[in-house]
């Protein structure tokens, strides 16, 4: 990624929590994974955030493309419950290693 | 034509449920009083004459093959696209925050919407480095912050102005194969240097004309600790 001046780095994105897949006590679903955004609390808040992109960012050993970090695509699907946790689809189902790992909730598609 | 036909406002024939109107074919006859243009034109309705139809051209050859199944013509497509709908909050002169892209978090200037729905935006290019340059609404954030941008012409610029030159196939010999592998970078054509002073110049005489506007768009957008996206107001 092209850095216009070095060392100046912008933060576009809200840093959030994998917490894992959407689950009863004993099935779990890994089409859709629970996702914790920081600062929101409430169902109220998490309508803001519908619809925003969101990417899971990973290193893996080999380089395809001339860069060692991938990325899975998703994006905020629903509120789930009352506490502000997100239900979140990705283009792919994000791996069990990622729960508990970091996420990046972006602020587009916009509507401001 | 006599005079220029007025629509009515409303149908003559108002109706009871689609499709059903409340009148009768005789009724609307003569509600739509033909028979008072008939009596006024000696009895019949007014009609051009048909033109002379033209002589069926001469060469008209019987056709080599007649498919064995009838073939349905495709309707022709009339629809045109109509640019995206411009939310409320973006004006021409309205501040934006890039989301994404090389230029995210800088703050530039809206000029206007282009024919395909993409903005126009420009940094200025002096103040932050971004140029003349296409954006899509949905990786924008207006703020209510505005510049004034009545000395500016933006007419000139559509979408044709920021496509990419289409490179012309030539015929490649086996020496030069290797040769034009190299390509030279482009170097922007002066003509677009121009275009963006033209454009920037009476913007940056309005920006220095409010305080701290020149530092606040030149200054990138962050979000930082404990910065709550849906909280903030732009």
């Amino acid at each position: 990624m092209v850095k216009g001046r070095q060392g100046e780095s912008v933060r576009l994105y809200v840093r959030s929590t994998i917490l894992g897949y959407k689950r009863s006590k004993s099935n779990q679903h890994e089409n859709t994974s629970l996702v914790q955004i920081e600062g929101v609390n409430t169902k109220e808040e998490v309508a803001w955030y519908c619809g925003k992109r969101m990417a899971y960012i990973y290193k893996a050993k080999t380089k395809t493309k001339g860069t060692r970090y991938r990325c899975i695509w998703g994006k905020v699907a629903r509120p789930h419950g009352n506490s502000g946790i997100i239900r979140a689809k990705f283009n792919s189902n994000l791996p069990p290693k990622s729960m508990g790992g970091r996420v990046r909730v972006f602020m587009y598609p916009s509507n401001i | 034509m006599a005079a220029p036909k007025k629509v009515r406002a409303a149908s003559r024939n108002p109706s009871l449920i689609r499709g059903i109107g409340k009148f009768s074919r005789s009724k609307m006859y003569h509600k739509r009083g033909i028979w008072a243009i008939k009596a006024k034109n000696g009895g019949s309705f007014p009609h051009h004459d048909p033109k002379p139809a033209e002589p069926a051209p001469s060469s008209a050859k019987p056709p080599k093959f007649y498919p064995a199944d009838d073939v349905k013509t495709p309707i022709p497509n009339r629809r045109k696209p109509k640019p995206t709908k411009l939310r409320a909050s973006i004006t021409p002169g309205t501040v934006l925050i890039l989301l994404a892209g090389r230029f995210m978090g800088k703050r530039v200037v809206f000029l206007k919407q282009l024919p395909s729905g993409l903005l126009l935006v420009t940094g200025p290019f002096k103040i932050n480095g971004v140029p003349l340059r296409r954006v899509n609404q949905s990786y924008v954030i207006a703020t209510s912050t505005k510049v004034d941008i009545s000395g500016v012409n933006a007419d000139k610029f559509g979408d044709k102005y920021f496509t990419k030159e289409r490179k012309e196939k030539t015929k490649k010999g086996e020496g030069e194969f290797f040769e034009t592998e190299k390509e030279e970078t482009k170097a922007l054509p002066q003509e677009k240097k121009d275009d963006q002073k033209a454009v920037d110049s009476p913007l940056i005489k309005a920006i220095e004309a409010v305080p701290d506007l020149k530092a606040y768009l030149g200054a990138r957008f962050s979000l930082r600790s404990g910065m709550k996206p849906h909280e903030l107001v732009f």
